[in-house]
């Protein structure tokens, strides 16, 4: 007998502050105006997806001591939208990513709380743990936090909240016009939190929400970031979508919760992922690469090239050869705001790579930097496009994915018409959705204490 | 003997500018027994459907604005901490979330969500209202409120309480402060998408705000762009003259809560520089001035306390109302922000009766004139403090200094 075929989770990251983003094509709309949310978002939930996301950056990037101006600037706040979304959309998640360095246990958790409120139990946290003393400077308390701590802060953070949300039970309120008796509980909202990071005590005052707590992920690929998401993440936004990087961190994340008491099934392992549509598989790799063009143009080649290179190439030409110097070494001080230049953890043996592929292939700056970076994922017919998603996914490389288009707001349009039908003709993605909470959508039981599940996690 | 007619004699007709009303949405309404009236819907205070219903009700009735109470702590009668009853509400959604929540689904009033600035970062707060202005399309306003509250203190562990207020009231000055210099950061056309040179924004548009003060400093630019209304407007409450100084450096309305004519004039000369000083008044409205006497008792009765308020308790007809708005218009008012006794009860007796009423002696719209908030409140759109002055129109003009 063959195993069931796994449901595939599908959400939508609203192309924003990022690199893939084509806001030079005509049909590219506003990046900051409602109207552009109120389409993306309902072309999400006409689709059926699990969840709309929003990614977070506290302070304009900067390169070589100016403000980056080739891509996309400018978001709006993560709670205001994701409310104001609530007010639009019935069913699909919001999803939004909170920092736990720049923010406060209490507040965050009275927002978290509302949004769950106001929504009917659709809000998601995507918890990050940016160290940097250059957001810092946004902020009260400046860059207090050492690099080390993030995850501690992180870890004691959520904990933190997580009493929070559960300080009220459900039954407090009574509202007996008759007794007069608005509150069963004359003191509802307890709680005490005395740790490291955290020694605050008090009463909560959002009563407890309707899922309870919203669904919590993680985004970060330090082995301290997969420990965290195995013990106390419903589902992880990764940055693995193939077949063989996909299939080891998978294996490897789901490898650590049991750790924690918990069932591979409790952590859902979300993949971004970009696509590129087609009639045709040739007309998609055709769309594709001028799609790259857009994307890589040669001053954001040379940018990009200085992300490995951590100086500046300002005075390379995007169309002629690689520099043949190598990247200067220690924390990159050149691109100031970006987490994805942590990637290039050995920036010596990346630059030596690419050299050597340049001068082999006999590729520019510019070719180059579009070769090896940030392909789109799904290139090809709807069919293509939705076989490669269920292939992945069946394979245990993913559990689904977050899908990033490259345009505002109409670039999940034809995916949402084309490749949704596809995987729903194969049994592999809902018609309709099953309940009202995001939790629902997910999968996911009612939420348990991250307590003890975090106690060990220093061990 | 010449006679000079006031015009609350006349109450035909009342010359003068138009009033500025707005309503202080909180709970089920400001009386502590609201929640138990008919229609109360004290089930419902912690869903989006009951804010939505109030919003909907107010911008029908053509109120300029709508705020939305706010507090990091348990609603208490206790200034120290939670007073442990169970007989009035208790509990609370983020303002600035329900606001956000309700503005897709109204058009034409302002929304204005109150924002404790001690516990809060400005850049959260200044990003978080320009998106209110975005989801709103140039309706939010913010409310700006300092807490001294032992209790709150307990819930952020920054800081040990007590707080100073003068202190306190600084920071929230630079908290203003920092917000809208915020807001200022972008300048408005700061976005270009110049695919010549692949350039999405002009970066010599966006400016560093480089705020140094004693208790915090703040870098920017924001990461969101200028609201669509440059600055919204920002509010707070004089609930005594030590609030006077921080009003007149940050607020575009001063809530003032005097009790009669005299006192109003002395606020409104108090306050020279704020272009707008709103009254502050709780209101519990009937046909007859009986009833609302009644009713009033009533509420009392099954509370077991008479009410109090800081700000003057007016229980009598739509009329007799109008009357007193005037009386103060005429002492320096430019509007009022009412607090409904009772939201189910006084919100549509001010919509459907106080309204008309006004509306009837000249003194209040009759239909939303402007898009935007401080349109409304005849505020004009300013251009961002760092833009660079726009170049005169005769060329014979000696360099800027
Ligand atoms: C797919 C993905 C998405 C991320 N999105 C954000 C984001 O929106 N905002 C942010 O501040 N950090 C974001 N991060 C950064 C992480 O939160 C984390 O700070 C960073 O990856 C460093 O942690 P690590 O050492 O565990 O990888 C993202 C990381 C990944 C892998």
């Amino acid at each position: 007998m063959s195993k069931p075929l796994k449901q595939i989770h599908l959400a939508a990251h609203f192309p924003g502050v990022n690199s893939t983003t084509v806001w030079s094509d005509p049909a590219a709309g506003s990046q900051i105006d409602f109207d552009s949310f109120v389409h993306f978002a309902r072309t999400a939930e006409r689709a059926k997806f699990d969840f709309l996301f929003l990614a977070e950056g506290l302070r304009l990037r900067e390169q070589g001591g100016e403000i980056y101006d080739l891509d996309v600037v400018g978001r709006p706040d993560t709670f205001t939208v994701l409310a104001a979304l609530a007010a639009v959309t019935e069913h699909l998640g919001l999803a939004g990513t909170i920092n736990s360095t720049f923010n406060e246990p209490y507040e965050v958790a009275r927002q978290f709380a509302s949004l769950d409120h106001l929504s009917g139990g659709r809000a998601a946290w995507n918890v990050v743990t940016s160290w940097d003393a250059f957001t810092g400077e946004n902020f009260r308390r400046g860059g207090f936090l050492p690099r080390e701590e993030r995850y501690e802060r992180a870890r004691e953070f959520l904990d933190t909240a997580g009493e929070l949300f559960d300080a009220w039970d459900g039954g407090e309120i009574l509202a007996d016009p008759v007794s007069g008796e608005f509150l069963r509980d004359a003191s509802p909202g307890a709680f005490a939190h005395r740790g490291e990071q955290f020694d605050i005590s008090g009463h909560f005052n959002v009563l407890r929400s309707p899922q309870g707590r919203p669904v919590i992920f993680q985004a970060g690929d330090s082995d301290e970031g997969r420990e965290f998401a195995a013990a106390a993440a419903d589902a992880i936004f990764g940055r693995y979508g193939t077949l063989e990087e996909g299939r080891a961190f998978y294996a490897d994340v789901k490898g650590r919760l049991g750790r924690y008491g918990r069932t591979p099934d409790e952590l859902k392992i979300l993949p971004a992922a970009t696509f590129v549509l087609g009639d045709t598989d040739a007309e998609a790799r055709e769309l594709a690469r001028e799609v790259r063009l857009q994307q890589v143009s040669g001053a954001t080649a040379i940018k990009r090239l200085e992300h490995v290179w951590n100086r500046d190439l300002s005075g390379y030409d995007p169309d002629g050869p690689l520099p043949d110097i190598d990247p200067l070494p220690g924390e990159n001080t050149i691109a100031l705001g970006r987490a994805s230049v942590r990637m290039h953890r050995d920036p010596v043996a990346v630059a030596r790579e690419w050299r050597e592929r340049a001068a082999a292939e006999g590729l520019s700056i510019r070719e180059l930097v579009i070769e090896t970076t940030e392909r789109q994922s799904f290139v090809g017919s709807p069919l293509t496009v939705a076989q490669g998603i269920d292939a992945l996914v069946q394979a245990d490389a993913a559990d689904g994915f977050i899908l990033v288009p490259h345009l505002t707001p109409g670039g999940l349009d034809a995916f949402a018409d084309t490749v949704v039908p596809l995987l729903q003709e194969r049994g592999v993605f809902r018609r309709e959705y099953d309940g009202p909470t995001l939790r629902d959508h997910l999968g996911l039981a009612a939420p348990r204490a991250l307590a003890p599940a975090l106690a060990p996690a220093r061990g | 003997m010449p006679v000079h007619p006031s015009p609350s004699h006349s109450p035909g007709s009342a010359p003068g500018p138009a009033l500025h009303l707005a309503v202080a949405l909180d709970g089920a309404g400001w009386h502590p027994a609201a929640w138990r009236e008919p229609g109360a819907d004290a089930d419902r205070l912690f869903t989006a459907g009951y804010w939505a219903a109030l919003v909907a009700e107010a911008e029908a009735g053509l109120l300029d604005f709508v705020t939305f109470e706010d507090s990091l702590s348990l609603q208490s009668t206790d200034p120290a901490g939670p007073d442990g009853r169970t007989d009035l509400v208790r509990g609370r959604l983020d303002a600035v979330l329900v606001a956000a929540r309700v503005a897709p689904l109204s058009r034409h009033i302002g929304l204005v969500p109150s924002v404790v600035a001690t516990h809060t970062e400005p850049f959260h707060v200044s990003k978080a209202l320009a998106t209110l202005d975005y989801v709103s399309r140039g309706r939010a306003g913010l409310r700006i409120q300092i807490s001294e509250r032992p209790d709150e203190v307990g819930h952020f562990g920054r800081r040990t309480a007590p707080l100073d207020p003068a202190e306190l009231y600084g920071e929230a000055a630079d908290h203003v402060e920092v917000v809208r210099r915020l807001w200022d950061s972008w300048e408005d056309d700061a976005e270009i998408r110049d695919a010549a040179t692949g350039r999405f924004v002009d970066r010599a548009k966006l400016h560093y705000i480089d705020f140094e003060g004693p208790r915090f400093s703040v870098k920017g630019p924001s990461i969101t762009p200028r609201p669509p209304q440059g600055l919204p407007p920002v509010s707070a409450l004089a609930s005594d003259v030590a609030v006077y100084p921080f009003l007149a450096r940050s607020a575009d309305i001063g809530y003032v809560t005097a009790r009669d004519a005299g006192e109003v004039r002395a606020a409104v000369a108090a306050l020279p520089g704020t272009p707008h000083v709103f009254g502050e008044l709780t209101v519990f409205l009937d046909e007859q001035p009986a009833t609302a006497e009644r009713r009033l008792q009533r509420l009392d009765a099954a509370h077991g306390a008479a009410y109090t308020s800081d700000a003057r308790v007016f229980a009598g007809t739509a009329a007799d109302l109008a009357d007193l708005l005037l009386e103060w218009r005429e002492a320096g008012l430019t509007g009022f922000r009412l607090r409904p006794g009772v939201l189910a009860h006084d919100l549509p007796a001010i919509t459907r009766g106080l309204v008309p009423e006004l509306q009837r002696r000249g003194a209040f719209r009759r239909s939303y004139e402007a898009s935007s908030l401080r349109g409304l409140l005849g505020l004009a759109r300013p251009a961002s403090r760092y833009a660079a002055a726009p170049a005169a129109p005769a060329a014979t003009a000696s360099p800027a200094a």
